[in-house]
Formats: C-alpha cells, structure tokens, sequence
C-alpha cells in the first residue's frame, strides 16, 4: 500500500477554541500542535453506559474533534447509579440522543455521529474503519470479541476496559505490535459464569475510574505521548484502591493477530461464546423445570392452593422486596433440602429467573419432582401482578 | 506463597482474597489451592486437565503460559500467584 508522503494539514483553532483549551495549550506535552491533533482525530465510543459515560464525557472536554458513539439501548433508572452521562430527565429516552445531548452542550465545537444500532459482524467493520481508535464500553462478552477482531482487521487500536463488582481492568489491543484481547483470553467463559453488572451488582464509582483510564489511552494515542497500556494489564481494585500491572504478551499463534491469522472475517460471536439464540415464543419447559408465569402463581395463591414458594435470593434481597416466599439462599439449598417437602408443589423464584432455574435444576436431581421456575422472577411479580413489590 | 483470588471466584475460597499455600512450583501451588479449594478445579481446569483460556495465571507480573518452564516453574515464599480471569462489564 503506497503511503503519503505529504504532511497532514492539521485543522485550525478558533479564537473561542484557542480560550476553551487554553490549559492544554499550555502543557508542553500538548500544545497547539497536540491540541489540532485532537481536533483531527475521531473516535468511537461502543456504548454509552457506565464506562461510556466517562470516556465520551472527558473526549468532548479534551476537544476530540468526531466522536461516533455505538448504543442501542434505553435509559433505565437503575443506569443513574454511575451512567453520569445520562439524567433523570432522561429515563426512557434513547442513551445515545441523551449522551449526544450532555456532550453538544459540554463541547459545541466537536461533531458527533450517532450510530443508533446494536453493533454486530454485519457492520462492525464499516463503522470502525470510519474512526482513528476505538474505546471499548461494552458489557458482554460476544461484543467485546467482535470490537476486538474488528479492531484487528480494520487496524484501528482498541482501548479496553472492563469491570466486574469493584475490579476493572485496562489496556489497548490491536496496535500492529502489540498483543490483542485473544491473545490474553483465547476463549470466553461459558454463558452464566461471570455475572453482568445487573446480576452482580457494580461499585458505582467504578466505571468511573476505569473508563477515565481509557480516555487517557485514547488522549496519549492521539497526541502520541506518554507511555501506553500497550503489553500491559492494568488491574484496578477499588475496594483496596490497589492498582498493578501485568505484563500481556503478543501470541505469535494468535488466531487474529498472530502470524497466520485463520480468522480473517468476522464471525458469529453469540456462538463463539456459546450462547443460544433466545426462542421466540418462551419455553413452558427449560431443562426439565415447567416455568410458571407470575400470573399463575397469583391465580394459585388466590384460590388458596398449597404451594410453597421458595425464595432463593441473598437475605439483603429479600430486605429490599419480598413476596412472602421461604427464604433459602441458593449457595445453602445442598444443606437445607431437609426443610422442603417433596410431596408439595414448589414454586421456586429469585430475581429474575436465573438463580431459581439452578435451584430447581439442583432439587430435582435430588428427588424432588412438584417444582416449577417462576419465570421473570420477582421483577415480573412487580411489572405484571404488584406494582408495589420494589424493583431493584 | 500467596495466591490472589479475583473476585469473580471468590465464592469458590470462602470469599478469601489471598490464599497462602506451601509449594515449590507453580504447578504444586495450583494443586494447593484445589486440594483445599475442590471447586476451583473444575474452573480453573478443563475436564483432561488442561488450564481454561478464559482464565490466565501470573506469577508476579508475567503471565505463566510464557515462562520457559511454564508450570514447573520454581516459586519463592515470597511470590505471588494471581488468577486473571475475563471479565466484561461495562454497562
């Protein structure tokens, strides 16, 4: 590929600009030249949640000149825990025309591209080859992988960050020298064992401290400063506020990036990670357990039935909101199977469906056969039966 | 030596964040901590004994898969084992 050899003209700065970003003008590390840098540059920010809301927050003031921002989802109340970016106001509008809105009010100067749109192996790469550098906000494993080779194609490096309750890690995939995401994990883990921000609940803080992590790889890329999280693994540990780094190493055998790459294109990374197209029409029957709408139960408990129902979720949950169900957490049902009665019908529930499944799973294969998942868990309980049992 | 649990596996050490075990390589350390630990076999391991990729081990700051002696490499007292495994919250 033949390469200019002419100079870059770098865009010009505008009197009220040149006032605006006056405090990096005069960082000898910036100045003007860095400053029309980040004028030129473009960036894309996948997601505008929790990492999303920092990153996008701190580009904009640093006068990233285009911002593209990938989001496909709503905002929910329980987002305004650490989703900075988006406000009360906000509940129930798209994140990115809320995001887009805080960040045209913050910096009118720059120009952002909405890419309202989930995204996946069909346009990932046409997105991102639009763009300088990637940062990486996503909250799933299928994404994160697809970003990554995305990233490795189109040749565009990926500022990564992720969290998990109060630890984050950081770094920047896919520069030509440097390793990529599956060169550190090869392989995602199985689907359910690592729990999303809404099953395990996140420090609110967190995203903070992380995404601002990835803005300032972002900002160091661009101006081409400073010492970049290139073969390095940041591990952030809020709780402790502890921070070490860990060495990551470019896999010659890498599949994506190594020396005979063998993926070439971009997959199905749903099945990658093993994960099942959801049915259209929900199963009555899931591994065995019939799953019982919430409006059966309510149906049941009026008419007077004996049924149990049994509530597997931690004892702090069940403080927040509680149907009246027997509270066993799922970590101590193998010790407390004894409380149960087999010759009962048990309507098993947790929060939404998940833990109760296992539970249910669990008893059967130790002699209990009366069970049934209550599907949606006691969030559907709440949306379709008792407005008044608290969401969480 | 110590070995740092993450928190996404703390529920496997009884919500321990280090686990101190004798042992003289990498190796020996990991069949510590599963001998007191059973369940970290099965997350750790795959079923013919092989480490899962979606979990890295480090001793100190480098990542065991490329040490000349992989996981017969000698430990000290005073090392640090830690379990990196994947996350991707970020939502």
């Amino acid at each position: 590929m033949a390469t200019t050899t002419e100079p870059i003209t770098l865009p010009q700065l505008s009197n009220d600009e040149v006032a605006r970003y006056s405090r990096h003008l005069i960082l000898p590390e910036v100045g003007m030249e860095g400053q029309q840098k980040l004028k030129a540059a473009k960036v894309l920010c996948v997601g505008t949640g929790g990492l999303g809301a920092p990153l996008a927050f701190y580009l904009a003031a640093a006068g990233v000149g285009t911002l593209g921002l990938v989001d496909f989802d709503v905002v929910d109340s329980s987002n305004l825990q650490r989703q900075i970016i988006h406000s009360t106001k906000d509940v129930g509008r798209p994140k990115i025309d809320s995001a887009a809105d805080k960040l045209e009010a913050l910096n009118p100067f720059m120009k952002i591209v909405k890419h309202d749109t989930m995204l996946t192996s069909a346009n990932a790469l046409e997105i991102i080859s639009q763009y300088d550098i990637v940062a990486d906000g996503t909250d799933n494993f299928p994404t994160r992988y697809l970003v990554n080779d995305a990233c490795v194609l189109t040749g565009k490096p990926n500022a990564y960050g992720s969290i998990f309750r109060f630890e984050g890690q950081a770094s920047v995939f896919a520069t030509k020298e440097g390793p990529c995401y599956r060169c550190l994990y090869p392989e995602p883990p199985p689907p359910g064992l690592v729990p999303s921000c809404a099953e395990g609940g996140v420090l609110g803080i967190l995203p903070g401290l992380v995404g601002i992590i990835q803005a300032t790889e972002v900002i160091k890329f661009i101006l081409g400063k400073g010492d970049p999280l290139v073969g390095r693994l940041l591990l952030v540990n809020a709780l402790d506020m502890r921070f070490r780094e860990l060495k990551l190493r470019k896999n010659p055998d890498c599949p994506v990036c190594g020396k005979n790459p063998t993926v070439t294109k971009l997959i199905d990374y749903e099945q990658f990670c093993g994960i099942k197209p959801e049915p259209k029409t929900p199963s009555a029957v899931v591994n065995g357990i019939p799953q019982m709408p919430v409006k059966e139960l309510k149906r049941r408990r009026d008419a007077g039935e004996n049924v149990l129902v049994l509530d597997v979720r931690e004892p702090f949950e069940q403080q927040i909101a509680q149907i009246g169900g027997k509270l066993i957490p799922l970590g101590e049902l193998p010790q407390r199977t004894g409380e149960l009665n087999p010759e009962q019908e048990i309507v098993i529930h947790c929060k939404s469906g998940g833990r109760s499944q296992k539970a249910a799973e669990f008893l059967a294969k130790n002699g209990f056969t009366k069970l049934h998942n209550l599907a949606g868990g006691i969030t559907a309980w709440s949306n379709e039966i008792d407005p008044s049992v608290r969401k969480y | 030596m110590k070995i740092e649990i993450p928190t996404p596996l703390r529920t496997y050490s009884e919500n321990q964040s280090t686990v101190t075990v004798e042992a003289k390589t990498v190796a020996e350390a990991v069949s510590a901590l599963t001998r007191q630990y059973p369940a970290f076999q099965k997350h750790l391991y795959t079923p013919d004994g092989k480490l899962r990729s979606f979990v890295n081990l480090y001793l100190n700051d480098e990542d065991v898969r490329y040490l000349p002696e992989r996981e017969a490499t000698a430990v000290k007292g005073s090392d640090t084992l830690s379990i990196i495994p994947s996350i991707a919250g970020g939502d």
